[in-house]
């Protein structure tokens, strides 16, 4: 029974595969090559402009690293090497409670907050902008970056920054050269879990950078756009059936087979970092 | 001769100390501990801001009328709007996740921990959930439509295609389902050697050992899991819209009788996502408001989790 039970992940995993893969072979055998370069991502008029959405989750992805990576980083290096146990009670439920903030209100966040109070603020960008979506992206993978970098730089032993010491290292010296150095695969591993779950971030994009329905091919990112979680979000949002000319359906297997490939991968990559730190040490 | 002087022994050490440290501050180290307190700093900022910023919004409303904003159905003015089929819905939701992803996730780690010998089969299980628990949760929204809205139609809600609750609650149970097994499985491995080997000796089985020595043992830590995974359960809005959710009207559903698990559905997220795309004031109130009533569910149950963890990690 116990068997049955831990199978049941695996049989998830062919239920993933196999209600993508129909429909992604009907879109993949059907669609003429031409619709899948042009000018935007507009499926229910028959464009399926694949660039479009994949520029609009890169540039949305390169945002949110710019903006998690130092903050992540800097609280994980300070949570693990600095902080005394007594303040690291206090500081690490912070980032612990961050991660539990549904992405819905980031969203939500990002347009009546990061982009009037921010990012217009400082540029003339539109109420909908890819720039705010980004930036609330970058909050949501702050804590995730913090707790995988901080896990890798624990498991460093002691010893070596005992050694470190020893020769009369300071501890700014430590932590650069010997500490993080000996963390690399582990904050590595971090970076991608990242880039993977920014990738996959719907709800931030489908409510703060506009473009429900279709976007042109854009790549200011202080206009709106459209992410590949978000093409499929919103079509299917607020309709019955997706309805549109003839593959408008499918399209979304399409997008979210390539979704789901792309993190399979940036996934197991991150987990061969990952065991490399537990194996060293 | 000269070093058995106390007097010239301590120069010679004042002169160490300021050879190695050459008179100066360690400056780059000071600057580098400020950098590093500002970046936990921002990101304290940034979660204050924000729940403050929420708040401050959504007070005239939850002032002025949230009894009515908790008993009241969708509506097209925000003065009039209420949640009370959100409620509902994410309240089923909560019941499937207990029901259904935390009993076969518990079972599942009991198995990979307990059970299972390592092998081929066990590592291939396990880097599939921690796959699974980086699949994008709009893919589950996919897996949802496919298999529960469409395949299962006749059982999830023949007269409302397949869009209820019930596909609802099965596909968030799918999606939370690693994060249980690994928390708990987590917790399992945890238990010391020494209660299984004591729980052997006396000549308990297996299954006696597990029950009633490993499990009472791992249940802090298993707890946990469950109430992570239910907050992240109760805020997710992605899948939903791909099953289905309803995002403008309903006019039925706000009854909790089981009966009506097959009717069409909303919840809390989903109406947060639509209101915040009206425009206007007043709607943003009502969405700040509704947000509100989302964050204390979702803050208080995962703030919880963590207090309970950290009191038993302190014990032991």
């Amino acid at each position: 029974m116990f068997f049955a039970a831990a199978m049941t992940s695996v049989i998830i995993s062919a239920l993933i595969v196999w209600s993508l893969a129909r429909e992604t072979w009907t879109f993949v055998t059907q669609v003429e090559v031409a619709a899948l370069w042009t000018d935007g991502w507009f499926p229910r008029r028959g464009m399926y402009d694949v660039k479009t959405i994949v520029v609009g989750s890169a540039l949305i992805t390169g945002i949110a690293l710019a903006v998690a990576i130092p903050i992540g980083l800097a609280a994980a290096i300070f949570l693990a090497e600095y902080a005394r146990p007594r303040v690291r009670r206090v500081l690490k439920p912070v980032l612990e409670i961050l991660a539990g903030i549904p992405s819905v209100v980031l969203g939500f966040f990002a347009l009546t907050f990061i982009s009037p109070q921010i990012v217009q603020r400082f540029t003339d960008a539109s109420q909908f902008n890819m720039l705010a979506a980004g930036m609330a992206v970058g909050v949501l993978t702050i804590p995730l970056i913090a707790s995988v970098s901080e896990d890798a730089m624990r498991s460093v032993p002691d010893s070596l920054r005992e050694a470190s010491y020893g020769l009369g290292a300071r501890k700014v010296q430590t932590t650069l050269r010997v500490v993080i150095p000996a963390a690399v695969s582990g904050l590595v591993a971090a970076l991608i879990i990242a880039v993977s779950r920014a990738i996959g971030e719907t709800m931030v994009v489908f409510v703060a950078a506009g473009a429900t329905g279709g976007s042109l091919y854009s790549t200011n990112i202080l206009g709106p756009g459209q992410t590949m979680t978000a093409a499929i979000a919103s079509q299917a949002a607020g309709t019955d059936q997706v309805v549109g000319e003839g593959l408008t359906f499918q399209s979304l297997f399409f997008v979210a087979m390539l979704l789901f490939v792309i993190t399979m991968f940036l996934n197991l990559v991150a987990d061969r970092f990952v065991r490399r730190v537990r194996q060293s040490y | 001769m000269a070093l058995s002087q106390p007097r010239q022994a301590a120069s010679l050490a004042a002169d160490l100390v300021s050879d190695i440290t050459r008179n100066e501050r360690d400056l780059s180290g000071k600057a580098f501990r400020i950098a590093l307190l500002a970046g936990i700093i921002t990101a304290f900022v940034v979660l204050v801001v924000l729940i403050v910023d929420v708040i401050n919004v959504g007070s005239p409303v939850l002032s002025e009328r949230l009894g009515d904003l908790l008993s009241s159905t969708l509506g097209s003015k925000p003065e009039t709007s209420g949640l009370s089929q959100a409620l509902r819905g994410s309240f089923y939701i909560g019941v499937f996740v207990l029901l259904v992803a935390v009993p076969l996730g518990v079972s599942a780690a009991i198995f990979l921990e307990e059970y299972a010998r390592q092998g081929r089969l066990t590592r291939f299980i396990d880097i599939n959930i921690r796959n699974l628990a980086g699949v994008p949760s709009v893919v589950y929204g996919i897996l949802g439509l496919t298999v529960f809205v469409q395949a299962l139609r006749a059982f999830t809600g023949p007269d409302s295609n397949g869009r209820s609750v019930i596909s609802a609650g099965l596909t968030l149970s799918i999606l939370v389902l690693p994060i249980i097994i690994i928390t708990s499985a987590e917790a399992i491995r945890a238990v010391p050697n020494g209660i299984r080997e004591a729980g052997y000796g006396v000549g308990a089985t297996r299954w006696e050992v597990v029950k009633s020595h490993v499990l009472p043992y791992a249940a802090p830590g298993i707890l946990t899991g469950t109430v992570l995974a239910l907050a992240r359960a109760l805020g997710e809005a992605a899948p939903l819209i791909l099953v289905g959710a309803t995002t403008g009207f309903l006019t039925s559903g706000s009854s909790y009788l089981p009966s009506s698990l097959q009717e069409r559905f909303t919840a809390l997220p989903i109406v947060i996502s639509t209101w915040s795309g009206r425009p206007g004031e007043d709607w943003r109130a009502s969405t700040a408001a509704a947000i509100v009533i989302m964050l204390a569910v979702v803050l208080v149950a995962n703030a919880g989790a963590i207090l309970l963890r950290n009191h038993y990690e302190k014990k032991r």
